[in-house]
């Protein structure tokens, strides 16, 4: 076999070879070798411009005290931003409030999306009209999302209390309280990003050929180690991309803080990203938001790298 | 170790019957070979009796006991799928005591049986390995050794060779058939290949569109076909069909082999006790030691096979004639078999002994 297709290419090569030695070139050496940079040029170029720039102007600009409207006054402060911001006690709580969120919406949003695509992963169209609804949320904006979620969870004229007391359960406090709008506010983005996840686990779900589950049933295969040993590695994949972006994406929330909290009560539902844009635009402390924007970028690079570091080997990919 | 019965076994997929009442028994240890051509349900019929899917009507009995009602780990059955279905997340030493640790072998007994198993189908340097990580004919044999590791009283398998190149697949057809005499248990084979139903079975299920055309033993079977369709189906070229002379409601058939040509200047010998045909040859196809002809004859078209050795002696006119006694007849309408020509013995002295 190897040696049919040797012989078959053979002549093409040489085509190849005879057209280009016949080309008539100056430095054939020069351009053969230059070739493909410049043919890179241009997405370097763009590259470099909206991302290198950028990242780059960022943590230069961390380590200045400055601000938008004077921005002629910048003067260089070395880590003090950095050392400042450590030490603030706000800061802290964001900090902690923003793992807190990530973790719990990510972790509570792909539970529920998991089993709900283990139920919906079926013929029958009942199902298809409830992925479809449970879909639905990720196709309004977060501002629509927001505004529907502050009126119902108004502790006068809200949907959520009115249900609570008609089962004779106390209103709750929601988004008033700081011991619960942390809470409120992770309740709102795991409804919001169920229905993504849980297409995309069907996705998963619909790509293991059924004769595995056909040779498991033979093999006296239990449901939960079914499950174990065959549908959570054969979607481990699935479940490695999901981690990665709902973890993005969450220690990003900003659109729902702003219009349902704005970090209140008392800064209890304060993230980063909103913390960041308090600095800048409230504030004018252009310095102290910089170098928290570099923190989340560290947070964010840190936990993804790990992850990487840790579940690329468990992951099977086929 | 059990014989399988099937009773009045249907089967429909939305309103479609695909299986149409079968009756069969699959004698104890007995190799059973569903053969048939594609979409006939042989596939479904396999499924069934593994449990994979559920009969629409009739009862199946494994051994003494009506299965209708077990799931298939229950069944006492192993499959070998057609793409073998390995769990690809788990390597060869997984995947073989996957379905011993489910019926909770002991850690350690189970080592010893997954050894012995990868000794035997020749994979015990490959026990580390992912699926992913082996050639077709590996991946075969851990799907073999994954059946057979559970000492099954049934062996069920969906055309297992059909991925295999012709010269592994003709190793394999060997392995099963010893692998088979070893064990000794109930082996049902699923293919749409006669060469390999003939081979390796000792009992042949002919189905067609979801029905049993014969069940008979592969030598019976080629020389006592009960239809037309199994004459045609077995046997390759298949069976040619004339129409029968002097009966317009009968068929007659008579196997390529069986007939013998002559030069069109020669008149055959004893006519009385032959099918003759004057004709023209019309192609040739030399196969290696059998040459098969085309022949465009005054009673239809008839292929006739011949040793190559021979083929110098015909010029393009030619007679072609087959002794009575292996011409079959067969009613038009039902295309059941009615008889021969002649009797067997009376006339093979005459016809120079050839059987
Ligand atoms: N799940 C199903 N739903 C609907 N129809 C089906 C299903 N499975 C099989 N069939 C139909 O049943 C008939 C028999 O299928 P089966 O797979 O048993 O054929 P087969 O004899 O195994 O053919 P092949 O040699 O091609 O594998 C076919 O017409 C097929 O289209
Ligand atoms: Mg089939």
């Amino acid at each position: 076999m190897r040696k049919a297709a040797t012989a078959h290419e053979l002549p093409d090569t040489g085509q190849v070879r005879a057209q280009a030695a016949s080309r008539p070139t100056s430095r054939p050496d020069m351009m053969t070798r230059l070739r493909p940079y410049l043919y890179l040029t241009p997405a370097m170029i763009c590259f470099i411009l909206f991302f290198f720039y950028p990242i780059g102007s960022i943590i230069y600009l961390s380590f200045q005290d400055w601000s938008l409207i004077n921005l002629e006054a910048m003067e260089w402060v070395g880590l003090q931003n950095y050392t400042e911001l450590v030490a603030d006690q706000e800061f802290q709580q964001v900090l902690t409030n923003t793992l807190v969120f990530t973790f719990a919406t990510v972790g509570i949003s792909l539970a529920i999306s998991f089993l709900l695509a283990l139920w919906l992963n079926k013929k029958a169209k009942m199902y298809g009209i409830i992925q479809a609804t449970v879909f639905s949320p990720h196709i309004i904006s977060f501002v629509s999302v927001s505004m529907l979620w502050m009126w119902l969870m108004d502790p006068q004229f809200g949907l959520l209390n009115a249900v609570l007391e008609a089962v004779g359960l106390p209103g709750y406090t929601w988004l008033t309280d700081p011991s619960s709008a942390l809470l409120s506010l992770i309740l709102v983005n795991v409804w919001k990003g169920v229905g993504y996840n849980t297409l995309i686990f069907i996705a998963g779900l619909q790509s293991i050929p059924g004769d595995i589950y056909e040779a498991a049933a033979l093999d006296r295969s239990p449901w939960w180690r079914t499950l174990t040993r065959i549908t959570i590695p054969m979607l481990s994949p699935t479940m490695f991309f999901l981690f990665i972006i709902n973890m993005i994406s969450s220690s990003h929330a900003f659109d729902t803080i702003a219009i349902m909290t704005q970090g209140g009560p008392i800064n209890s539902s304060n993230m980063l990203v909103y913390y960041i844009y308090e600095q800048g635009m409230d504030y004018y402390n252009g310095g102290f938001a910089a170098a928290a924007s570099v923190i989340l970028l560290l947070i964010v690079g840190v936990l993804t790298a790990l992850y990487f570091l840790f579940m690329s080997k468990r992951v099977h990919y086929r | 170790m059990a014989r399988v019965v099937l009773q009045q076994i249907t089967k429909t997929f939305q309103n479609q019957k695909v299986v149409k009442g079968l009756n069969l028994v699959i004698p104890d240890g007995s190799f059973t070979v569903l053969v048939g051509p594609s979409g006939c349900g042989k596939s479904t019929t396999l499924r069934m009796i593994a449990g994979l899917e559920t009969a629409t009507d009739g009862e199946i009995f494994i051994g003494s006991q009506s299965v209708n009602a077990l799931p298939p780990g229950k069944r006492d059955v192993a499959m070998v799928f057609q793409n073998y279905a390995l769990y690809p997340t788990m390597n060869v030493y997984d995947n073989i005591a996957y379905g011993l640790r489910n019926r909770g072998t002991s850690k350690k007994d189970c080592d010893v049986l997954v050894k012995e198993i990868a000794e035997i189908v020749g994979l015990a340097d490959f026990l580390k390995r992912k699926p992913s990580q082996l050639s077709g004919g590996q991946r075969q044999r851990v799907a073999l050794a994954r059946a057979m590791v559970k000492k099954p009283k049934v062996f069920l398998m969906d055309e297992p060779l059909s991925n295999l190149d012709a010269k592994l697949r003709n190793q394999m057809r060997v392995e099963l058939t010893s692998l088979h005499k070893q064990l000794g248990s109930t082996f049902i084979y699923v293919t749409h290949d006669q060469v390999e139903a003939m081979t390796m079975g000792d009992q042949i299920v002919v189905m067609s569109d979801g029905n049993i055309m014969q069940v008979a033993a592969p030598m019976d079977l080629y020389q006592e076909p009960e239809n037309l369709f199994v004459a045609q189906f077995i046997g390759s070229p298949p069976m040619n069909i004339v129409p029968a002379e002097g009966r317009s409601d009968q068929l007659w058939g008579f196997r390529p082999e069986k007939a013998v040509l002559l030069p069109a200047s020669v008149s055959p010998v004893s006519a009385e006790e032959m099918w003759t045909a004057k004709g023209q040859i019309v192609s040739r196809e030399i196969l290696g030691s059998d040459t098969l002809f085309h022949v465009e004859t005054e009673k239809g078209r008839v292929i006739v096979k011949t040793e190559t050795e021979e083929i110098g002696q015909y010029g393009s006119n030619v007679t072609v004639t087959v002794a009575k006694p292996h011409v079959y007849i067969f009613d038009r309408v039902s295309g059941k078999k009615v008889g021969r020509l002649a009797e067997r013995g009376q006339v093979s002295a005459l016809a120079g002994g050839v059987n």
